[in-house]
This record gives C-alpha cells, sequence and structure tokens, in this order.
C-alpha cells in the first residue's frame, strides 16, 4: 500500500534524492545520507549578487544547500529593481551581497549565507579552494576569465597528463543579454573551460576614431565622440565618471550640440547612458531561466541525482522559443584548463629572477607576478604586510622554495598584457628544474 | 518623481515606452500558487503589469517551504494565495496585488464567466481534463490563455490563444530594405549625381557602398541585356569589377560594397512568409475585422499596386563608411520613400475602412506608421485547442518525434504528462506521488501509457522503461529549480503576448531537464 510520508520540508526534492533512478549520473547513491551530506557538507559560492546571483541564491537554497557564500564588490542601484527581486527601493546604496544573504536567509529557514562585500580578486586563491562547486552569475568576460583560471589552477594532473577527479573544481556558468541567454557546465579537465572557448565572446566592437571624428553618420557616434574625445578636451586630466550624473548630462549636450551640427537624429539622455555605460538591456524573466538552469545542474553535479548537462545550453526567446545543447570541446593545449605553461629552470634561478622571466615568457606576458606554491605565499606583491613578510624570499633559489621538489606546480596571479589589453589574471606553470630529475627524487625518499 | 522609470530603464530598452505601457494595462490570472506559478508571477510583477489575481484553495504546507520561495514559516496553515499575494506586493507597489482563496477547478466547473475580466490567464499545475474545461472558457471569452506545468524534472508551456498578430516582432538580425536590386529613381537619380571616379582619395573612399552598388549594378544591366547578375560566375565577376574600382586597400566602403553585393542579387519581392499572410483569407476584411487586418488588406493592395511587387520601404538604412553629408542625404532619401509609401497606405486603409463600414479614422495614423515600417516582418501566431490537439494530434509528427533520437525523451515526456493525468483519474494519485508499491505505480504507468498511444493511433509505439521508471520516481514533485526554469518561460511568453512585440513561441514546450535536450513540438 503507497503511504503518505512524514511532512518533511523536502517533501518535492526527497522524491529525487531518496529514491534510485536509472536516468542518473554515475556517483548517484540515493537516500537519507546524500540529502543529508549535501545539507552539511556541500559548500557552493555564487559569484555575483545581481540578476542572475539573486536568483541562484533562491534556486539553491531551496535545492537542499545549506551552506552558500556570495561575493559582489557592488551596491544596489535603483534599475537593479525590475529583476533583482531580493532588493527594495530602501536597499538603494547597499552591498548587493549583504541585503541578498540576509533577504533569503530570512525567508529560507536553516539556510546559511556568507556575504563577501568585495572584488573577487580581493580573496586569496585558497579562498576559492573552499567550495565543492562556484556558479558563476556575472556580466563580464574579464571577470568569468578570472575565475575560470582560479577555479582551473586547483586542476592537478597525474604522470600521464590525465586530469586527477578529486582536483577538479566544478563550476556552472549563466550569462543573458534580454530575452537571450546561456547556460553551462565547466568540469576543469574534463569539458571546456571558459578559455578553451572564449571565441564565443567576441570582444565589443568599437566606433573608429576617425569615424567620430571626421564623419559621424549616428546618434551613437555622437555621443562616443562626447565622451571619448570632447570630454578630455574640456577637463584636463580629471577623468569622466560614468556614474556622475553631472558627466553623463555634459557629454549628452555634447553630443547634442554635436548632432545639430552635422544634421544627426536621435541623440537621447537614455541612448547616452546606453552607449557610455555600455548597458545590456536585461529583464527578470531570462535572469530566472538560466539562473534555474544553473542551480539545477549545481545539484545534479553535487548529487548525481540526474544526468548532467554537456555542456553548453543556450535560450533564445527572440523568435519563438529556441533551447539548445552543444556539446563543446576541449582545447588540449588551453593555458588555463591544460597541465600548466612547462618552464624549464636551473636550480640556482632565483624568485626574482622567476618573476623577472614571467614577464617576457611569450605564452605567459604576466608582469607583477605573486607566486604561491602549494597554498604557500612565496612572494606577494599586495598587501603591503604580506609584500614585506614575503620579500626576503625574492633573492633565494625558487628550487628551495619549492622544498627541492624537481618537478611540481606553481601558481602566478598578476597583470596579463594581451593584445595591449592588461587584465589580471592566474597562471598555472609546470616548473621543471633542469638535471636533477630522478637523483632529486632518492634524495626525498631518504629525507622523509 | 522619476522612480519608476528608472527602475524600468534595462526593459525599457527592450521594450520600449508602449510595451511598458501595454503591461501596465494588463490584468493577469494566476491560477494555483505553488512554486511554477509564483515564480511566473514573480517576474511579471518585477517587469511592472497592471494587476493580478491568484486563485488557489490551498493552505501552506511544511513541503511548501521547500520548494516555494514566497512562503515561509510564519504562512503555515494559513491561505497560500494570500501569502504569495502578500510577498509579491512587496516587490513591486505599482501592481495591484489580490487574491481568491478558492480551487481553480471548483472556479472553472461553477464561474466560467469569471475568467472574462482578465487579459490573461496564466493556468498552472492543471491536469487535462481542466486544462480542456478552461481552454474552452478563455477562447470562447477572447481571454489569452497560458500553461505551465512543472512535473519532477520535466513539465510543459503551452499557448492557447485564437491569433496572434504581431506587428513589431523584433527580429535579430534583419536587413535593411536598401532595394539595390531594384532601385526607384530618386535612389537611382541621388547616385548618378555622384562620380565613381572622383580624384580626391578621401572623397573616393567616403561613397557610401550603397551608391557604388546601384551605380554598378545600372552598369552591369546595360552591358547585360537588361539583367542583373545570376549565376555564380556572373556574381563572382561583379565582385571583381567592384575591387577593380578600389583606388587602395583601405577603402572600407569598397569591402563594405563587395560584402553587400548579395543583396544586388537578391530576387525581388517579398518573402514567403509575408506572402502567406496576405493570401491568408482574414486579409478578406468585413466589418468585424480587426485593425490588423484591415491593414494587410491595404498592403496586399499596396504590392499588387503602388508597390510593383514590393512592400512598403522601411526607410531605415545600417550605418556605413561614408561622408556624414552623403550618409544623411542617402537616409532622407530612404525616409521619403517611407513616407510616401506611408501615405499610400494610410489613404487606402481609410478606404477600406470606409468600404467595410467603419470610421475611416478609427486606425491612429502612428499605429499605420508601425505596420508599414514592420510589414516585411509581421508574424500571425495561430494556437489549437487544446482539445483538438489532446484529440486529434498530427500523427506524422509525432511518430517522427517518436522515433528521433533528439526529440524522443521530450516526447515521451508529452505522453508521459499526459498519461500521469490518466492515471491519476483512475487511481485517485499520481504514480510514485507516494512512497511505497512503486512497482506497481510503473506497470499501471506503463499500461496507461500504452493505452494513451493506441488512442492516438500510435500502436506499436512504445516509451522507453528508463523513462516510465523516471517519471514514477519524480511522483508529481514541483522542484523549484524546475518550476523556476518553467515560471521563466511562462512569463517570457506572457511578455510577448501582452506587449504584442517579438514571436511567441508556437507549439508545446516540453522541458527535458535530465539533459536540457528540451524540445517545441508543434502537433499541429
Amino acid at each position: 500500500m503507497a503511504d503518505a510520508a512524514p511532512p518533511s520540508k523536502s517533501r518535492d526534492l526527497d522524491k529525487l534524492l531518496l529514491r534510485p533512478g536509472n536516468l542518473v549520473g554515475p556517483s548517484f547513491e540515493p537516500g537519507v545520507q546524500l540529502r543529508d551530506d549535501l545539507q552539511e557538507y556541500a559548500k557552493v559560492l555564487v559569484v555575483g549578487a545581481g540578476g542572475l546571483g539573486c536568483e541562484l541564491l533562491k534556486d539553491l537554497a531551496l535545492s537542499g544547500f545549506k551552506n552558500l557564500e556570495v561575493i559582489d564588490m557592488d551596491r544596489i542601484e535603483v534599475t537593479n529593481l525590475n529583476r533583482q527581486f531580493l532588493f527594495r527601493l530602501e536597499d538603494v546604496g547597499k552591498p548587493k551581497a549583504e541585503v541578498a544573504a540576509k533577504r533569503v536567509m530570512e525567508r529560507v529557514s536553516g539556510v546559511n549565507i556568507v556575504p563577501h562585500f568585495c572584488r573577487i580578486e580581493d580573496k586569496d586563491i585558497e579562498f576559492y579552494s573552499d567550495f565543492n562547486i562556484i556558479a558563476l552569475g556575472l556580466d563580464s568576460i574579464e571577470a568569468r576569465s578570472y575565475i575560470n583560471a582560479v577555479a582551473c589552477s586547483f586542476l592537478e594532473y597525474d604522470s600521464d597528463d590525465n586530469p586527477r577527479e578529486e582536483t577538479m573544481k566544478p563550476m556552472v556558468d549563466g550569462g543573458t543579454e534580454g530575452f537571450k541567454g546561456h547556460a553551462r557546465v565547466i568540469v576543469p579537465g574534463v569539458t571546456p573551460c571558459f578559455e578553451c572557448t572564449i571565441w564565443l565572446f567576441p570582444p565589443q566592437v568599437k566606433f573608429p576614431l576617425c569615424t567620430l571624428a571626421e564623419t559621424p553618420r549616428n546618434a551613437a557616434h555622437c555621443i562616443e565622440y562626447a565622451h571619448l574625445i570632447k570630454w578630455d578636451e574640456g577637463h584636463s586630466g580629471k577623468a569622466f565618471d560614468p556614474d556622475n550624473p553631472d558627466h553623463m548630462k555634459w557629454v549628452y549636450d555634447e553630443a547634442v550640440k554635436r548632432a545639430e551640427l552635422f544634421g544627426i537624429p536621435g541623440v537621447t539622455y537614455s541612448l547616452t547612458q546606453g552607449v557610455v555605460k555600455n548597458i545590456i538591456p536585461a529583464i527578470a524573466s531570462t535572469n530566472a531561466i538560466i539562473s534555474a538552469a544553473c542551480a539545477l545542474e549545481t545539484l545534479k553535479i553535487a548529487s548525481g541525482c540526474s544526468k548532467t548537462l554537456s555542456n553548453y545550453l543556450t535560450y533564445n526567446g527572440v523568435e519563438g522559443l529556441h533551447t539548445k545543447v552543444t556539446e563543446f570541446v576541449k582545447d588540449k593545449d588551453c593555458l588555463v584548463c591544460g597541465p600548466g605553461v612547462l618552464v624549464e629552470l636551473d636550480a640556482t634561478v632565483t624568485l626574482q629572477k622567476f618573476i623577472d622571466m614571467l614577464e617576457e615568457h611569450p605564452k605567459l606576458l604576466m608582469s607583477k607576478a605573486s607566486i604561491t606554491y602549494r597554498g604557500k605565499n612565496l612572494y606577494m606583491q599586495a598587501p603591503p604586510v604580506l609584500e614585506e613578510m614575503t620579500r626576503s624570499n625574492l633573492s633565494l633559489p625558487l628550487y628551495d622554495l619549492m622544498d627541492k621538489v624537481p618537478k611540481d606546480i606553481l601558481h602566478a596571479t598578476g597583470t596579463i598584457n594581451k593584445d595591449n589589453k592588461k587584465s589580471s589574471g592566474l597562471r598555472k606553470l609546470r616548473v621543471n628544474f633542469k638535471g636533477i630529475d630522478g637523483v632529486t627524487d632518492m634524495d626525498m625518499a631518504g629525507g622523509a | 518623481m522619476a522612480e519608476p522609470k528608472t527602475k524600468y530603464d534595462r526593459q525599457l530598452r527592450i521594450w520600449g515606452e508602449q510595451g511598458q505601457a501595454a503591461l501596465e494595462k494588463a490584468s493577469i490570472c494566476l491560477l494555483n500558487c505553488g512554486p511554477t506559478g509564483s515564480e511566473t508571477l514573480k517576474n511579471l510583477v518585477l517587469g511592472g503589469v497592471g494587476s493580478i489575481t491568484i486563485v488557489d484553495g490551498s493552505k501552506v504546507e511544511l513541503g511548501d517551504l521547500g520548494n516555494n520561495f514566497m512562503v515561509d514559516e510564519s504562512s503555515l496553515g494559513q491561505s497560500k494565495a494570500k501569502c504569495v499575494c502578500s510577498f509579491l506586493q512587496e516587490l513591486n507597489d505599482a501592481v495591484k496585488a489580490k487574491f481568491i482563496e478558492e480551487h481553480p477547478e471548483a472556479l472553472i466547473d461553477t464561474n466560467p464567466s469569471f475568467f472574462s475580466q482578465f487579459t490573461l490567464v496564466v493556468a498552472t499545475q492543471l491536469v487535462e481534463e481542466s486544462m480542456v474545461k478552461l481552454d474552452r472558457i478563455c477562447r470562447e471569452a477572447n481571454v489569452m490563455l497560458i500553461f505551465a506545468r512543472s512535473y519532477g524534472l520535466t513539465g510543459l508551456v503551452r499557448i492557447s490563444v485564437k491569433e496572434h498578430a504581431v506587428i513589431e516582432s523584433k527580429p535579430d538580425h534583419f536587413l535593411d530594405d536598401l532595394r539595390l536590386n531594384n532601385p526607384w529613381p530618386e535612389l537611382r537619380g541621388f547616385a548618378e549625381a555622384i562620380d565613381l571616379n572622383v580624384q580626391d582619395p578621401v572623397a573616393h573612399k567616403h561613397i557610401p557602398y550603397v551608391v557604388i552598388l546601384v551605380k554598378m549594378a545600372d552598369e552591369w544591366i546595360k552591358s547585360h541585356g537588361g539583367s542583373l547578375p545570376s549565376t555564380r560566375e556572373e556574381k563572382r565577376e561583379f565582385k571583381e569589377l567592384l575591387k577593380a574600382r578600389m583606388v587602395a586597400m583601405d577603402e572600407d566602403n569598397y569591402k563594405e560594397a563587395i560584402d553587400a553585393s548579395f543583396k544586388v542579387f537578391a530576387p525581388r519581392g517579398i518573402s514567403s512568409d509575408l506572402q502567406q499572410i496576405i493570401i491568408d483569407s482574414c486579409a478578406e476584411v468585413a466589418s468585424n475585422s480587426s485593425d490588423f487586418w484591415v491593414m494587410v488588406a491595404a498592403l496586399k493592395e499596396f504590392i499588387a499596386n503602388e508597390g510593383g511587387g514590393e512592400a512598403p520601404l522601411e526607410g531605415s538604412i545600417p550605418d556605413m563608411t561614408s561622408s556624414t553629408e552623403h550618409y544623411i542625404n542617402l537616409q532622407k532619401i530612404y525616409q521619403a520613400k517611407s513616407e510616401a509609401d506611408f501615405l499610400v497606405i494610410e489613404k487606402r486603409v481609410r478606404n477600406i475602412l470606409k468600404k467595410i463600414g467603419r470610421d475611416p479614422n478609427s486606425i491612429p495614423k502612428a499605429t499605420i506608421k508601425s505596420f508599414c515600417k514592420n510589414a516585411r516582418k509581421l508574424k500571425v501566431c495561430r494556437y489549437r485547442l487544446i482539445e483538438d490537439e489532446y484529440n486529434n494530434p498530427s500523427l506524422p509528427e509525432l511518430q517522427k518525434y517518436l522515433t528521433d533520437e533528439d526529440y524522443s525523451i521530450a516526447v515521451g515526456f508529452y505522453i508521459l504528462l499526459r498519461a500521469v493525468d490518466r492515471y491519476a483519474a483512475n487511481f485517485n494519485s499520481f504514480p510514485g506521488q507516494f512512497d511505497g508499491g512503486m512497482d506497481e505505480d510503473i506497470s499501471r504507468l506503463k499500461t496507461t501509457a500504452v493505452s494513451l498511444l493506441n488512442d492516438l493511433g500510435c500502436n506499436g509505439l512504445t516509451l522507453t522503461e528508463d523513462l516510465i521508471n523516471e517519471m514514477c520516481r519524480f511522483g508529481a514533485a514541483e522542484l523549484h529549480t524546475v518550476a523556476a526554469f518553467i515560471g521563466g518561460i511562462a512569463s517570457q511568453e506572457v511578455i510577448k503576448l501582452i506587449t504584442k512585440q517579438f514571436v511567441p513561441m508556437s507549439g508545446t514546450y516540453v522541458f527535458n531537464g535530465i539533459d536540457h535536450k528540451s524540445q517545441l513540438l508543434s502537433l499541429y
């Protein structure tokens, strides 16, 4: 006879977590233990507390996760309120991460959410290693790239260059624009990482300066002229601040003047903001769809309760409704999720010399590098206290700093200069000391 | 105070003031406010719909706290409709929110006229019998209806509206109508006045590609007995001629001309989609025709007469390498033609209105203008009654789906979502809804699904054991993430229906939460 189960908050989720199934993940072990482990041990980091982040926190809190953290450097703005449903008008100006965490904890009892009101680069790598899964609700390519590199940096390869499963840090990533969006699963070493398929995010096309200066044809040209050329002429050295309404009004007025001069229609204040701030239209429904897909995949990765998305879902609601799954393939030579960039060194090379080399290395081009080895800071550029503490290492041979291990992984964080663009990045380096292979292995064995 | 406008800034950039005004006028009724319904409404309330009415007769139970964000511990034992309503009100005080504590099924049976007050009804988690009844009621009352259902890792969204005509379909990549293959006299005259052989290199590289192509096409026509390039060889040769006119490597205008030369080769006249619309029987208008079809009738006359086979010109041109002066003048030429075409159509619209006994000025000028600007992008969506689809699905389509690997899981769920309702009608619970007796539920669901397939005429086709097992495992669970996904889709479609912008989905969207290979099934 069928029995009614005793009332439980996880009435619906239990069907998925407690019952066996055939179309499930390979590691699926249904039962109360699984549900409890999910609550007790699974830790998920939500990166971004905006349109996607708010949804993700709610979705994960209602998917059996109890240990969540969220990181976001932004404060709440009025224009967030049409979709970031955890925020109210009176919250404008407060840190997103803090308000979002508080609101979800108020409504979903038993869930603990730790907010981090800071930049993602402000946290050291160890912070990120603490989570089982990282869920990304971001709107910038640079931030995705950074977190991706961090998550991939934990990946280790065995001696046959096969990725070691226990070092994989899975990510789910969502993105939206208007009625369109994507959700993807990244398991470093197994699926393509963000960098393997960076071509999916082509850089934004900018107007040529000569068009702006000489042959403007539309409203956007007039606005960019005011923003990129006229501003600097009129404000010796004062930087343009897109969040300063006086600055925006100035650009708008100048754009109107220019448009009148050339007989070009269509300059409005709203368009000026859109062009200058590169505003991406955003609505609640698309964010809800994409976040839900990401949260569902997070639950599946953590529990194995169903198969997972393999590996890229696109949604387009502009003309009808189209969802499509594409299985992208890994770039074997990816600098980020591959086994790491091989650097061969003499055992005498000092840390300072090594850092200098990274700047010249054609595959790295990294300046101002900070170096960590197995969680230990060898040299940190910042903050000043750490810099001072680690400065003395600079003159020591790297080989010694790496405990005389002839072959191992290092992490370097710094500024990457690629295509004349600077961005903060993290790279995994496979350091190989020349001429001491084998011998040292024996030494190590003897010394242990 | 500018606050409401600022709040909606990010969506106004998508659907504009007009779309927003339509949303703010709309009144939405939600049936059942479990997570699927609550999440659908949440997205609409945030966007600023005019009013919502939540119909749900249930009380909040402990299990609801695990899947619905709109209820919390303090809601236990209270009306779910009331709790959800008060949370939604918190999200946007501009929305008029009310609730009715009643079971939707009862309302459907006893008070069908209740639904006629709404712009649109969102019906969630209804079983087939109620869907069919509600569908008839809404169709009769001319109320838009959308069904949304979450069930374990599957679910569906289905629109039911007799006809939804879209003027502003706003497609993503739609090429401007430049008439390079069919220039009108003023465009040709403008091009003629510009010398392609101008000596000044700066002037040479600032001749807009439109001018280059119009002139070169004319030259070609003169030397080729009046016809444009049509064979692959001719097209290649035409591009070579363009290339030969370049005087420097950095002439972007010539590169643009080469890239756009396919527009010269394109066939003249209207697309087959637009052809379908003008031959639609609704384009034979009568006194009760909608404004849309009156305008289509005028468009049809225009194409056959003044248009010479073409739709009215939209008048917009893309950005292109050009001097400011040439570009602005070119823009003016396109806009003038567009305005002239509009005036002809407007006159025809007024005449038609008079002929069918309506006020000739009953369609505003701005509406006709928008219609003309979007004439090539018109869309008409029609939806079968659920009952018709269920009793009489397109068999060839269904069979095709059942045997197509990409569709097999989605169509399997489509069948099983119907089978569980039959099951529930027979056994008073959904398969796997309660713990214990799973094997029996599985075999009963299998029998039910097989007999359903037989009834549909798909004898011999079966569903996989794995999928049937999975459906029983789901046990009618409403998982939050699935509900948020389905609710997100439903609200997106509601927005498209209300703003009359973009194109709503057709057919039935079946969610496949196992590997996300969801599908849109057209069983028309």
